[in-house]
């Protein structure tokens, strides 16, 4: 593995760590001291040099074994990448998509040549160089979209869109927060929602849908979400909850700080040009407490969250368990002075 | 939120006499860059300088979609209408610098169908060429039944015979042939989609047929561009830019807010989108609802209204805009 990417493990021995570049480079989720539900919605612009939001599709230090790690799940459980018969075409928009923007964000890593439907594609991180004919499944080990998100960070999923709402239908999840592919393809918008609380009544899927369904071409946009994970953990799936959910009653005082992770999704929205479907990237970045409290805003402003954050939601998240744990480990952080508004580390 | 995509800056490639009535334009990037691919039934707003008015029309492209170079759109001539298609063709000359909006589809072909049933009416033919070009690249099934006034008005036929050889079927106005739309839905296999692109009466046409022999509505798709209707005058107060305004007879409200200088959304400027649905603070009148976005119960209670075009009359409107 070159000196670019990080050799680590996201289960087992959790080698998994975050260099100082890094933690400085974290996209932290709160603009404010408190956390509620909205349509917190935003053009997906390219964003400051060395930012996560720098290029369409963030490639980072954790990359190459990121992608090791969904190999492993994918060979326990091929259920988690799945794409209904009619979502193919949507399948060569993203991976389009997603080699154009590589090639041409990371030309030092990843190469695209183009002659009419001859593609090449290059990729040096992982050591893949592959000629296909783009539209053309046959001349590819995998589906389109299987082809591609095995080669990218995030969870991916494809939504069909008709009868005014969107129909999840296709996806590559292997790093998500509690939820199954395998349960919810099929779904409209609302369906798969179902599960989350407050959000219904504030009327904010009504909203989203109603906005993502004139979402264009050429316009992406990008929000946060986030939640709580215990060791660094990629593959949080229901499938596996057996295996991962006991170790949340395992952590200590002593413990807390090295085990406890934010989890952070960065959720990019974009609307694709043959199949009129949409893609839903959502890329999971993993921070833990004891690297998160080395910026003072972030260790004042997790504080005040967690502490203040309605039980529902806490339930919903799956760590109102841990809260007094994680209260205690905080609140020595948080001297009660006042936190500059976004997200800047002051 | 905006979902504002970046415009594209173009130049006219081509313009074409199709027949009395149709005219053809292709645009290319003035940059010499590719224009991006689109879905079949998709559509672009042109924006046009008017001689000092500012006009913002649809139009159904119907290039190839995979077609990179350039886009293509068909313009019927429309005398009694409030001049975008008499600029379009009376004005717009090859090398010309225009205005198009990213393509948007509000007719897409549903991707589960197991065949596709396409019916159109004279100019309605053009989100189906688009379509055509995609299915069958894709190997889809499909079939055309194309109604069209008289041979000289049948814009595209030849092309699409060729092209498409027995699956299309062509209905001349003049000779009294007639689409039989009952024993064609009835001879349609399981899964079968339909869509139709014309004049009011035949959409209503088709869904009221189909409903009828037992079609689900959702299997039933259409697309109808409404072009804004002229009327009286009438004044509006815009309360959260503080302007009141005019609208002329032959205007919008869209284009006399976007006049006034102040960003409105939109995106079909057809009363289908619902992209422009602005509140009503105040009515003392009546609001003339010509869309096909707000529910019956909604326009009942005047508290919405599309301005891209839907007209007032009374004493006082303020919009929250």
């Amino acid at each position: 593995m070159s000196l670019d990417f990080n050799d680590e493990t996201f289960r087992g021995d959790f080698t998994y760590r975050n260099s100082a570049k890094a933690i400085k480079r974290f996209p932290f989720p709160f603009p404010e001291d408190s956390y509620m539900y909205s349509v917190n919605m935003e053009p997906h612009v390219p964003g400051a040099v060395g930012s996560v939001f720098e290029h369409m599709f963030d490639v980072d230090e954790h990359y190459v074994s990121e992608m090791r790690d969904r190999a492993q799940v994918l060979a326990d459980d091929p259920l988690r990448c799945q794409s209904l018969p009619h979502m193919e075409l949507a399948g060569w928009d993203l991976l389009e998509l997603i080699m154009v923007s590589k090639a041409r964000d990371y030309p030092h890593w990843f190469e695209l040549h183009r002659d009419g439907n001859q593609w090449h594609w290059i990729n040096r991180p992982l050591q893949i160089d592959q000629k296909f004919t783009f539209m053309d499944a046959s001349t590819l080990p995998y589906g389109p979209m299987e082809y591609i998100t095995r080669q990218t960070q995030g969870d991916f999923t494809l939504q069909d869109q008709r009868d005014d709402d969107l129909w999840i239908e296709a996806g590559m999840v292997t790093t998500q927060a509690d939820w199954s592919l395998d349960f919810d393809i099929g779904m409209s918008f609302k369906q798969w929602h179902a599960p989350v609380p407050l959000a219904h009544q504030m009327q904010i899927f009504d909203r989203a849908l109603k906005f993502l369904l004139k979402l264009q071409h050429g316009a992406p946009v990008r929000r946060f979400n986030w939640t709580m994970t215990v060791d660094p953990l990629l593959d949080t799936s229901p499938e596996n909850y057996p295996k991962w959910g006991p170790d949340k009653t395992t952590m200590t005082a002593e413990t807390v700080g090295r085990r406890q992770h934010l989890r952070v999704e960065l959720q990019t929205l974009h609307r694709l040009p043959r199949s009129n479907a949409i893609a839903f990237p959502i890329r999971c970045y993993l921070i833990s407490f004891q690297d998160l409290v080395t910026v003072p805003k972030w260790a004042r402003r997790l504080h005040r969250v967690v502490r203040d954050i309605p039980d529902e939601l806490a339930t919903y998240k799956g760590f109102i368990r841990n809260k007094p744990l994680m209260l205690d480990y905080l609140a020595p952080f948080d001297d009660g002075a006042a936190t500059s508004p976004g997200f800047g580390v002051e | 939120m905006s979902v504002g995509a970046p415009k594209i800056p173009v130049v006219v490639a081509e313009v074409v006499a199709v027949n009395d009535l149709i005219k053809r334009f292709r645009f290319v990037r003035r940059d010499g860059g590719a224009m991006p691919v689109f879905s079949g039934g998709a559509h672009v707003v042109v924006e046009m300088d008017d001689h000092g008015t500012r006009r913002m029309n649809p139009y159904s492209l119907m290039s190839h979609p995979a077609d990179s170079a350039g886009f293509e759109i068909s313009v019927r001539r429309d005398e009694a209408g409030r001049g975008g298609s008499l600029y379009m063709h009376n004005h717009v000359r090859v090398g010309m610098e225009m205005v198009l909006s990213q393509p948007v589809n509000l007719f897409p072909l549903d991707a589960r169908a197991k065949k596709h049933l396409l019916i159109a009416g004279g100019i309605g033919i053009t989100p189906f060429v688009a379509q055509m070009a995609q299915l069958q690249a894709m190997g889809g099934r499909f079939e055309l039944h194309y109604s069209v006034r008289s041979p000289a008005l049948g814009a595209y036929v030849d092309r699409l015979r060729d092209h498409y050889g027995p699956r299309v079927h062509v209905y001349h106005d003049e000779f009294g042939e007639k689409i039989d739309l009952a024993t064609l839905l009835k001879s349609q296999p399981l899964g079968t989609h339909v869509y139709v692109c014309g004049p009011k009466g035949m959409i209503a046409w088709v869904h009221a047929t189909a409903r009828a022999m037992g079609w689900p509505d959702r299997a039933v798709h259409s697309e109808e561009f409404l072009a804004p209707p002229v009327g009286q005058a009438f004044e509006v107060q815009l309360a959260a830019s503080g302007k009141s305004i005019t609208v002329q007879p032959n205007q919008s409200l869209l284009e006399a807010i976007e006049a006034a200088g102040i960003e409105a959304p939109y995106l079909c400027r057809g009363g289908a989108c619902g992209q422009c649905e602005t509140d009503v603070l105040r009515c003392d009148g009546i609001i003339e609802h010509n869309d096909h976005w707000l529910t019956d119960d909604q326009k009942a209670s005047n508290t919405k209204i599309m301005p891209c075009v839907s007209r007032f009359r009374g004493a006082a409107l303020i919009l929250d805009r």
